[in-house]
C-alpha cells in the first residue's frame, strides 16, 4: 500500500520534473533566438527567396514521414509496454507484407516528388545561370585573399576590400576565384554559396530586392584568419550606386599588380577599403597565376575559356 | 644533429598553457599507470593476458578502453571550442588563439571519428560477432592483433602533438591547398596523415578479417538469411571498409608525397588539383559514415527485438535495406561539395542518389517501431537509448534530406546547420547505439549488470544535453553562422545560442559522469548486480554461452536451425543439454608480434613526421622482418584437452 503510494508520488514528481525541463529548454531557445535576424529564412534577394521556398517545400514533404514516425513510436511503445497485459502478445509475428509495402512505397513516392523538384530547382538555381532582368547586370570579380575579400568592378575600374556596394533590383554577376586556400563565398540573405578556388573561376548571380545591408562570410576555413573573412554587402538605389561609383573614382588608393601583391599578403582585420583599378586585367592575371607553370599538362585552362573551365576541370576528373 | 633528429628541435616541446597542461596531464597519467603496474607487479599479467593476447574478447575490451579515453579527450576538445565561442574574445579575453582553436576542432573531428567511433565499432565487432555467429574466434586471429596495435599506434600519434610539435589546423579532412606545403609547412598535417594512415591500415585489415569471419566462420546450419541482423549490418559495414579504406590510403599517400617530395597531385600549381583530393577523400568519407552507422543499426535491431520479446519485424526487408544502403553509399559522395560548381546535371544526380538512401533507412525505422507491435516492451536502459535514437535519427534524417537538395544545400553547406546535422547522426546514431550495446552486452562479459538507475539518469542527461547542444546549431545555421569560427561580430546576437549549446555540452558531460559512476558503482556492488548467462531473455547465440564466456566460448559448436537460434533453443528446452563427451579445442597461442609491429609503426610514423630518415628505415625494416617471421611460424595454436573442458563445463554448471 505504502509502496504504491510512493510510486504514484514518484510518477507525479517525474511528470513535474520533465515538464519543467521541457519548459526550460523551450525558454532557453526563445530567449536566445528572439529578435535575431535569420537571413536564410528571411531572404532579401531573388535567389535566396527561391532557396527559402525550396527549403520549406522539403521540410513540408519530410513532415509526412517524420510525424507518423513519432506518433507510431510513442503510441506503439506505450500500448505494448510490459505492464499492459491486456495488449495482444504475439512473439512469433515476423512482419507484414502489406505494412512493409506501405513503408517502402510511401517514402518512395515522397522521394520521387522531391527528386522532380530537385531536378527542376537545381537547374533553375544553378549558380552559373544568369538572372533575367530588364536592368543591365553589374559585373563583379571576387577574389578571396588571406584573409579578406577583394571585389573588382571590371567595367567601372573600381575595387573594394571587405565590402560590396550593389544597386538594388539589378542582377549582380560574380566571377569568383581565390589567391589563398579554398574559401566559400556566402551572402545568406542574397544567395547560397559557391567555392572560391585558385586557378579557377566559379560563378554566382544574385539580385537584392531592396536597399539594405547584408552580411557575407567565407564558409570554408582558409587558415588562421578565416573568421575575419566577413564582409558587408550594401544594396543601394541605382542613383546612390552611381553616386558611390563617382565618389569612389576619386579614391586616392590605386590598385595595380604591385599594390595587389602587397594586398594579397596575409593579414587580419583589414577593414574596408576602396581602390581605383589601374592594373589591366587584374582578375584574369590572378587566375592565371596558378596556370602558367602547368600549362602543358592543363591545356584547357586559359582565360578565354574562363566560364567553361570549371565544367571541363570536373570532366577531366572522370566524373 | 639534423641527421640524428631530423627537423625536431627542443623548441618543438614548448607549448601554450592549455596544450602544455593537457600534455603534462597525459604524460603524467601514463607515468602513473606505468608506476602502478610496476608497483602491483602486473607487467607479466598485462603482457600475457592482454598485450599479446589474440583472444577477440580481450582485443575488443582493449579497443573499447582506448575509445573511451579518446572520447573523454574529444569531449574536452568540444568543451574548449564552445567556451571560446561563448566568450568570443569579449573584453580581450581570448581563451584560444585562432590557430589553437583550429587545431582543436581538427583534433576533435579526427579523434572522434577514427579513435572513438571506429574503435567502439571494432570493439563491439570483436566482442559480439564471433559468438553471435557461433564461432570461437575470428578468421585471422593474428591479423586481429596487428589491427588493434596499428589502431593503438595511430591513437598515440594523433595525441603526440600535445607533447611535441603541433596539431593540424586544416580541419578533420585536411583539404588542400590549406593542408599542402605552401600553407602548412609544419608538422601538424604530417601527424594527421600518419596517424590516420597507420590506423586506417589497421581498419582495413580488421574489415577484411570480419568480412571473412562472417562469411566463413558461421555455425553449421546458419545460412546467410538465418544470421542475426547485427551480423548482416557488420557484413555491410566491413564490405564498405574493404572498398572505401584503400581510397583513403591512396589519398593520404598522395598528400604525403606532395608534402615530402614535392609532387604536385593536389597543389595549386603545376597541374595539381585540390578538387581531386576533395573528391577522393569523400569517396572514402561518405561510405565511412555508413561504416559507422550500419553496426549501430544492427545493435538497435537486436536491442528492440530482445526487449520487445519478439522477432524482428520484416527481417528480409531489413537485409535488403542494409544491402541497398551499402551499395548506395558509394554513389553520393559529391553531396559534400555541391558548392564546388560541378554544374546542374551532376548536382542533380548526386542529390537524387542521396535522397534515395533515405528510403531504405526509413524502412528500417518503421520496421524497428513495428518490432514493438504486439510485443511486451521493457523500458530498460538499452531500450531508452533506442527510443532516443529513433527520435534524434529521424530529425537528423529530415535535415539530411533538406541538404540533399543541391540548391537548398547552397544555404546550408559548411554552416552550423551542417554541423548540427552530422552530430545528430553520429551522436544520436552511432554513439547512442554503442551506449545501448554497452549496457546490453556488459553482463555477458562480466557476469553482472550495470546499475539501471544510474544508466537511466545518464540517458536523460545525454538527451537533454543533446537537444540543448545541437538545437541551437540548427538555428545558428539559419542565421548564417558558419562552422569553425573562433570569433564573430557580437552585434549579431549569436552569443545566447552558443551559451545554450555550451550548457548542452555540460549536460552531456553530466551524462558521461553518470556513465562513469554507473560502471564504478556496478563494479563495486557487483555481487548485488550479479546475473546468470541470460539476464535479458535474449534471442541470439552469444547468450547461449557461459557468463563470462570461457576462453574457448563454445564447448561444442552449436547447430543452428532457425533465426534467433538461442530463442529457439530455449523454446526447445535445449539450453542445458550437455554432450556425451567433449573434444579437444585448438586456440591460437599468444603472439607478441602484433604489438611489436604496432610499436614499430608508431616509431615509423613519428620518424616520417620529423623527417628522421634513419629511424624511418630501421622501423620499416622491423615491421617487415617481424611480419615475415610471424607469418612463417607454424607452432601457433595451443590445445585445450577435452578433460579440462569437461571439468570446466561441469564447474560452471554447478555454480
Amino acid at each position: 500500500m505504502r509502496n504504491s503510494k510512493k510510486r504514484v508520488s514518484w510518477r507525479v514528481a517525474q511528470v513535474v520534473i520533465s515538464s519543467l525541463v521541457g519548459l526550460a529548454i523551450v525558454g532557453a531557445f526563445v530567449w536566445a533566438t528572439q529578435g535575431r535576424d535569420m537571413p536564410v529564412l528571411n531572404p532579401k534577394g531573388i535567389i535566396a527567396d527561391q532557396q527559402q521556398v525550396l527549403i520549406l517545400i522539403t521540410v513540408g514533404l519530410g513532415v509526412f514521414v517524420v510525424v507518423p514516425v513519432f506518433i507510431l513510436l510513442f503510441a506503439i511503445a506505450f500500448r505494448y509496454r510490459v505492464g499492459n497485459t491486456k495488449a495482444k502478445y504475439d512473439p512469433e509475428l515476423e512482419g507484414s507484407k502489406v505494412l512493409e509495402a506501405v513503408w517502402w512505397g510511401i517514402p518512395l513516392i515522397i522521394i520521387l516528388i522531391l527528386a522532380i523538384i530537385t531536378a527542376i530547382s537545381t537547374h533553375a538555381l544553378d549558380p552559373y545561370k544568369k538572372i533575367e532582368s530588364s536592368t543591365a547586370p553589374v559585373k563583379v570579380q571576387v577574389v578571396a585573399l588571406q584573409w579578406k575579400w577583394l571585389f573588382i568592378y571590371p567595367d567601372q575600374d573600381i575595387a573594394t576590400v571587405n565590402y560590396l556596394t550593389i544597386p538594388d533590383n539589378t542582377p549582380i554577376e560574380l566571377s569568383i576565384t581565390a589567391d589563398a586556400p579554398m574559401n566559400s563565398f556566402w551572402v545568406p540573405a542574397l544567395a547560397g554559396q559557391v567555392y572560391a578556388m585558385t586557378g579557377m573561376s566559379t560563378k554566382l548571380s544574385f539580385m537584392a530586392d531592396a536597399p539594405g545591408e547584408y552580411r557575407g562570410a567565407s564558409a570554408n576555413i582558409s587558415g588562421e584568419g578565416s573568421a575575419d573573412m566577413s564582409f558587408m554587402v550594401r544594396s543601394v538605389s541605382k542613383t546612390d550606386f552611381s553616386h558611390w561609383l563617382y565618389k569612389s573614382s576619386y579614391s586616392p588608393n590605386m590598385l595595380s599588380w604591385d599594390t595587389y601583391e602587397k594586398l594579397a599578403q596575409p593579414s587580419r582585420g583589414d577593414g574596408e577599403k576602396t581602390y581605383v583599378v589601374t592594373g589591366k586585367d587584374l582578375y584574369n592575371q590572378i587566375v592565371m597565376k596558378y596556370m602558367d607553370s602547368g600549362s602543358s599538362s592543363q591545356p584547357h585552362t586559359n582565360t578565354q575559356t574562363d566560364h567553361t573551365m570549371n565544367g571541363m576541370d570536373m570532366s577531366g576528373m572522370g566524373m | 644533429m639534423q641527421t640524428l633528429f631530423g627537423r625536431l628541435t627542443p623548441q618543438d616541446f614548448v607549448h601554450d598553457p592549455i596544450m602544455a597542461g593537457a600534455g603534462i596531464a597525459m604524460v603524467g597519467a601514463l607515468i602513473l599507470a606505468i608506476a602502478a603496474v610496476t608497483f602491483f607487479k602486473k607487467w607479466k599479467w598485462l603482457w600475457q593476458n592482454w598485450i599479446t593476447s589474440l583472444d577477440p574478447k580481450k582485443i575488443g575490451i582493449m579497443y573499447i578502453i582506448v575509445s573511451i579515453i579518446m572520447l573523454l579527450r574529444g569531449f574536452g576538445d568540444a568543451l574548449l571550442l564552445r567556451a571560446q565561442q561563448v566568450v568570443n574574445d569579449a573584453n580581450g579575453v581570448e581563451i584560444l588563439s585562432s590557430d589553437h582553436f583550429q587545431q582543436i576542432f581538427s583534433a576533435h573531428g579526427s579523434i572522434m571519428i577514427f579513435f572513438v567511433a571506429m574503435g567502439l565499432v571494432f570493439g563491439v565487432f570483436n566482442l559480439i560477432l564471433p559468438q553471435q555467429l557461433g564461432s570461437r574466434d575470428v578468421a585471422f586471429p593474428f591479423l586481429n592483433s596487428v589491427s588493434f596495435w596499428l589502431f593503438f599506434a595511430g591513437m598515440i600519434i594523433i595525441n603526440m602533438p600535445l607533447v611535441v610539435g603541433e596539431f593540424s589546423n586544416a580541419g578533420w579532412l585536411a583539404y588542400p591547398p590549406l593542408s599542402g606545403l605552401q600553407y602548412n609547412p609544419g608538422t601538424g598535417v604530417d601527424y594527421w596523415i600518419w596517424s590516420l594512415q597507420i590506423a586506417g591500415i589497421g581498419s582495413l585489415l580488421s574489415g577484411i578479417n570480419f568480412f571473412v569471419t562472417i562469411l566463413k566462420m558461421r555455425a553449421p546450419g546458419m545460412g546467410l538469411m538465418k544470421m542475426p541482423i547485427f551480423a548482416w549490418s557488420a557484413l555491410g559495414s566491413t564490405a564498405l571498409i574493404m572498398f572505401a579504406f584503400p581510397i583513403l590510403t591512396v589519398t593520404l599517400a598522395l598528400l604525403s608525397l606532395d608534402r615530402l617530395i614535392d609532387t604536385n597531385f593536389f597543389t595549386t600549381t603545376l597541374g595539381g588539383s585540390a578538387m581531386l583530393y576533395i573528391n577522393l577523400i569523400w569517396a572514402w568519407g561518405h561510405p565511412e559514415v555508413y561504416i559507422l552507422v550500419l553496426p549501430a543499426f544492427g545493435i538497435f535491431s537486436e536491442v528492440v527485438a530482445t526487449f520487445s520479446g519478439k522477432k524482428l519485424f520484416g527481417y528480409t526487408s531489413m537485409v535488403l535495406a542494409i544491402i541497398a544502403i551499402t551499395i548506395l553509399s558509394f554513389t553520393v559522395w559529391l553531396h559534400h561539395f555541391f558548392t564546388m560548381g560541378a554544374g546542374a546535371d551532376v548536382n542533380t544526380f548526386f542529390g537524387i542518389m542521396t535522397m534515395i538512401i533515405a528510403i531504405p533507412t526509413g524502412v528500417k525505422v518503421f520496421n524497428w517501431i513495428f518490432t514493438m507491435y504486439r510485443g511486451r516492451v521493457r523500458f530498460t536502459t538499452p531500450m531508452l537509448w533506442f527510443m532516443g535514437f529513433i527520435v534524434t535519427f529521424t530529425i537528423g534524417g529530415l535535415t539530411g534530406v533538406m541538404m540533399s537538395v543541391p540548391a537548398a544545400d547552397f544555404q546550408f553547406h559548411n554552416s552550423l546547420f551542417l554541423v548540427a546535422h552530422f552530430h545528430n547522426m553520429i551522436v544520436g546514431g552511432v554513439l547512442f547505439g554503442v551506449f545501448a550495446a554497452f549496457t546490453y552486452w556488459f553482463p555477458k562479459f562480466t557476469g553482472f549488470m550495470l546499475n539501471e538507475r544510474l544508466g537511466k539518469m545518464a540517458f536523460w542527461s545525454w538527451l537533454v544535453g543533446f537537444i540543448l547542444a545541437f538545437g541551437p546549431l540548427y538555428i545558428l545555421g539559419f542565421m548564417g553562422a558558419i562552422r569553425r569560427m573562433d570569433h564573430y561580430d557580437p552585434s549579431l546576437g549569436w552569443q545566447g545560442l552558443f551559451i545554450v549549446a555550451g550548457v548542452g555540452i555540460l549536460f552531456m558531460g553530466l551524462g558521461v559522469l553518470f556513465q562513469l559512476a554507473q560502471v564504478a558503482y556496478s563494479i563495486w556492488k557487483r555481487k548485488e548486480h550479479a546475473v546468470g548467462p541470460d539476464p535479458w531473455n535474449a534471442r541470439t547465440l552469444e547468450w547461449a554461452t557461459a557468463t563470462p564466456p570461457a576462453e574457448y566460448v563454445f564447448a561444442t559448436i552449436p547447430t543452428v536451425t532457425t533465426r534467433d537460434a538461442f530463442w529457439q533453443m530455449k523454446k526447445d528446452h535445449k539450453t542445458n543439454d550437455r554432450p556425451e563427451h567433449y573434444e579437444d579445442i585448438w586456440l591460437p597461442k599468444n603472439r607478441s608480434e602484433g604489438f611489436i609491429v604496432g610499436m614499430a609503426a608508431l616509431v615509423f610514423g613519428a620518424a616520417v613526421v620529423w623527417h628522421i630518415w634513419w629511424l624511418l628505415i630501421v622501423s620499416l625494416l622491423i615491421v617487415i622482418v617481424v611480419l615475415v617471421v610471424a607469418l612463417t611460424r607454424d607452432d601457433t595454436e595451443k590445445r585445450i584437452p577435452a578433460e579440462e573442458i569437461a571439468r570446466e563445463e561441469l564447474r560452471r554448471a554447478t555454480v
